[in-house]
């Protein structure tokens, strides 16, 4: 009797535990940077999104081949009866993590409030009129002008409850002048996958698993608990990976990729990004403030800039400065953007000699002397890859001193014209050449241009750039992208270097494909047994 | 006395003022904070917009007076970075760093003093040479270098302790304890010893080189001749002796742990003020910098007035100096 009842008990006992071991599956991720915020509308950058993919959604998303991926809309098309207009069907029986409803009333409100003038979002939406909703499972967005593209813009638009908004007094995005906090900087009311238990900025994040949420047949979802930390100091980051109190890093220095690599237990992943790293060149002005050249600008010579461009060694850069990490271009375009081609891409061979030759040709037989100014903390290794460049325009008789500083100086720089020879780095979110025009080759203007920093200016080209967005037949549109590269590409006013590749450190058990916008699905993530 | 605490209060506010000009006059050159509080998007239209909103076209004397007057009435602005009231943050970490800075100040002192105090006292003994050469390891290396050789050594190969962050804290209050649990116990102590290191090298030889300049003083002879004991000699008579120079050297490097821990906080992610300083750098988060640096004269300020204070504690002679110059 004894007997049976202590073996009834041993397997109770062990039933519990398996049913609890099956579903308390934590994860630990370490990142160099916080989220900022974890209200989804205020602040548009990287790490920002990264966390509030976890908690909130947008309507479509970004699969890591570059496919829209319906999350809270179901599909989306644009009117037969009227190209202004896109009609969005929204996915039914969703539910926010207070158990409210999402319906239209929220799409409509979320964005509106993404339009707010202190949203950071509200640049997405410029070609918005009006968002109406058409009833519970439809919204219809009126656009100023046919905007066949504009659904590539809502990937990173979070849509958030309307009656939790107003209940917390959150209508708009938190103003930074403002002198308080608001509500929804550090709560959360999402319908993604995980909830908000505790928020320490710059320490922990912590989110539990939604176990209401809508996706999970689709999703594997099996972390249960997801644990966000920051750890600003690359070799601590590393070493919490390899002591085993992270488990996974979403930015690894590239330095310990291959001592990760080869340890038992993990393993580095890694992922082209959809950001290229290329030079800018001051094509524009009569003279250059920083070369040692009076009354002529070298760059405005397009004979000097493919000399520049065949100087380069991009191959020794990818080997020595960042261990293979980097897939060399001749673009910057990255591929995953629509209007890239091949061709672009095919990288002059190296030759010094006709470097010279062709620097000569131009009137600098002896070079010339210049600064190239370089972020030191934003892209990887990206000071090191200026004293590559530095090294191989020597070879040809270019003297470059660099000056490197921190992107808050590097930046305004560009945009308030203030350097004639830089490093920049470009992400394209819309996954479409027009972004790329609309902020590094169009003539720099109230509205467009803020990041062309190389003066160039081509009227014809501005018509061009801006009748891309109200384009409604994409086969037209297409031919009008690979026109526009046709005349830019081989201007040469930037200098392509590679794209960025990311590496992720996990634990072995898991195998997490890079995405090229460096963002995480952690409803995605699979423990292999 | 009173007189005395009164005029050092007023240098204080001076002091204050002078390290807020200074500071203001170099934020020019630190950077833009709207490029960092907009992303990639905004037009330079709204850049515009957000500086004028933020009062960063005003010209710098304005900037400076209007920040002189909302400090002076406790109102510290909100972050350019994450959008909270400073004051709020500031108080958030400041026990992270002060619980940091106390306990490796502990660390320093007992073992600053202990073993120079052993080391004077068996000089020629191989135990005190070999203490010696390995001091000179203490003052040489960089912070940076001993903590990742720590997180190395302790975290990643032997496993024992934590490579980052705080462990669990208990909140008491608006104060948050590592002390109370055993991961937050365990996150202490390589940070301590990583901060203390340095200012336990600095105490132990000055403390060594006092204690040797004492005992071949003559009340010390004398006393010896006496008979009284070797340990009323060594505690009683040398070391308070030499206890006037290490409370100066260990006043200012108290206040430059708690100031500048900031090495050791992010390389052990130690959520405390100095790393929240190094992000608002970055970043350019004006209201925080100059939270901070005001907060910082404030620390050295208070040090030294207790140091000043704590003198007349320990040196008869200055008590009596004073009341007779009175006369």
């Amino acid at each position: 009797m004894r007997t049976s009842f202590k073996y009834g008990v041993a397997v109770a006992a062990l039933a519990v535990m398996f049913v609890s071991a099956a579903s308390a599956t934590p994860l630990r991720i370490a990142r160099s940077g916080d989220s900022l915020t974890m209200d989804p509308h205020s602040q548009n950058e990287g790490p920002t999104h990264n966390m509030n993919h976890q908690i909130y959604e947008p309507l479509v998303r970004r699969a890591a081949n570059g496919d829209l991926i319906p999350t809270l809309a179901t599909s989306w098309t644009i009117l037969a009866s009227d190209p202004k207009v896109w009609e969005i069907k929204l996915r039914p029986n969703v539910k926010f993590h207070d158990g409210g409803a999402f319906t239209a009333d929220d799409v409509v409100f979320s964005l509106k409030r993404a339009m707010a003038p202190t949203s950071d979002h509200k640049g997405l939406l410029t070609a918005v009129d009006d968002i109406v909703k058409v009833d519970d499972t439809t919204v219809h967005i009126k656009t100023k002008g046919p905007s066949p593209l504009l659904i590539q813009n809502l990937t990173n638009l979070f849509m958030m409850s309307k009656a939790w908004s107003e209940k917390n007094n959150v209508l708009v995005p938190q103003n930074f002048v403002a002198k308080e906090e608001t509500f929804a900087v550090r709560n959360t009311n999402g319908t993604g996958a995980f909830m908000l238990v505790s928020r320490e900025p710059d320490v922990k994040t912590v989110m539990k698993r939604n176990d209401n949420y809508w996706g999970k047949g689709t999703y594997p979802v099996e972390v249960s608990e997801l644990t966000f930390s920051v750890i600003k100091s690359a070799p601590t980051r590393v070493a919490a990976l390899l002591s085993g109190e992270v488990d996974f890093v979403q930015d690894m220095p590239v330095q310990d990729i291959a001592r990760v690599s080869t340890t038992q237990g993990l393993r580095v992943n890694s992922g082209p990004e959809n950001r290229s790293i290329f030079l800018g060149m001051n094509t524009g002005d009569k003279e250059l403030k920083f070369s040692d050249v009076k009354g002529k600008n070298p760059f405005a010579e397009l004979k000097v800039r493919q000399a520049m461009n065949m100087a380069l060694d991009r191959e020794a850069i990818k080997k020595v400065v960042m261990a293979d990490q980097s897939i060399p271009s001749n673009t910057i375009a990255p591929p995953f953007v629509n209007g890239y081609k091949k061709e672009m891409d095919a990288i002059p061979p190296r030759d010094v000699n006709r470097a010279k030759a062709l620097l000569a040709e131009a009137g600098y037989p002896s070079g010339f002397a210049i600064t190239l100014h370089c972020p030191n903390d934003r892209y990887l290794n990206d000071e090191k890859i200026c004293q590559a460049v530095v090294g191989m325009l020597g070879q040809i008789g270019i003297k470059v001193t660099l000056d490197a500083r921190s992107k808050s100086i590097h930046f305004p720089e560009i945009q308030k014209l203030q350097t004639d020879f830089y490093l920049l780095g470009w992400g394209v979110p819309t996954y479409d050449s027009d972004y790329i025009f609309t902020f590094l080759y169009h003539t720099l203007t109230g509205q467009f241009g803020g990041f062309n920093g190389t003066r160039f200016s081509n009227a014809d080209i501005d018509t061009k750039i801006k009748a891309l967005s109200s384009e409604t037949d994409l086969a037209k549109r297409n031919k009008s992208i690979a026109d526009i590269w046709g005349v830019l590409q081989p201007y040469l006013n930037y200098i392509a270097i590679h794209n960025q590749v990311n590496a992720w450190g996990m634990k072995a058990s898991l195998d997490v494909k890079v995405h090229p916008d460096n963002t995480i699905y952690v409803k995605e993530f699979k423990f292999a047994k | 006395m009173l007189a005395f605490i009164v005029q050092r209060l007023l240098q204080a506010v001076l002091v204050m003022l002078g390290v807020a000009l200074v500071a203001f006059s170099m934020f020019r050159f630190v950077g833009d904070p709207v490029n960092n509080m907009m992303g990639q998007e905004a037009t330079i239209q709204e850049r515009r917009e957000a500086a004028e909103r933020l009062g960063l076209n005003k010209p710098v004397p304005v900037q400076f007076a209007l920040f002189v007057k909302d400090t002076a009435s406790g109102n510290f602005g909100v972050s350019y970075r994450q959008g909270r009231k400073v004051s709020t943050l500031l108080i958030e970490r400041l026990p992270a760093t002060l619980e940091l800075a106390a306990i490796s100040a502990i660390l320093a002192l007992a073992f600053g003093i202990g073993l120079g105090v052993y080391t004077a006292i068996n000089r020629f003994g191989l135990g005190a040479r070999l203490i010696m050469a390995g001091s000179l390891i203490g003052v040489s290396l960089p912070t940076f270098l001993i903590g990742i050789g720590l997180i190395y050594l302790f975290a990643v190969e032997l496993r024992w302790l934590p490579s980052f962050g705080r462990g669990q804290v208990v909140k008491i209050g608006w104060w948050s304890t590592g002390l109370l649990t055993e991961s937050g116990r365990k996150s202490l102590i390589l940070p301590a010893i990583t901060l203390g290191l340095f200012q336990m090298t600095l105490i132990m030889r000055l403390v060594r080189s006092e204690m040797l300049e004492v005992l071949r003083t003559d009340y010390i002879k004398f006393a010896r001749a006496r008979g009284v004991s070797d340990r009323m000699i060594n505690f009683s008579h040398a070391l308070k002796n030499t206890l006037v120079p290490v409370i100066t050297i260990t006043g200012l490097q108290l206040g430059s742990i708690i100031a500048f821990a900031i090495i050791t906080e992010t390389v052990f992610q130690w959520p405390g003020v100095g790393l929240l300083f190094i992000d608002a750098v970055q970043f350019v988060d004006i209201p925080v910098m100059s939270t901070y640096l005001l907060l910082v004269a404030l620390v050295f300020v208070t040090i030294n007035l207790a140091v000043d204070l704590l003198y007349y504690a320990v040196d008869p002679r200055l008590r009596v100096d004073r009341s007779a110059a009175a006369h």
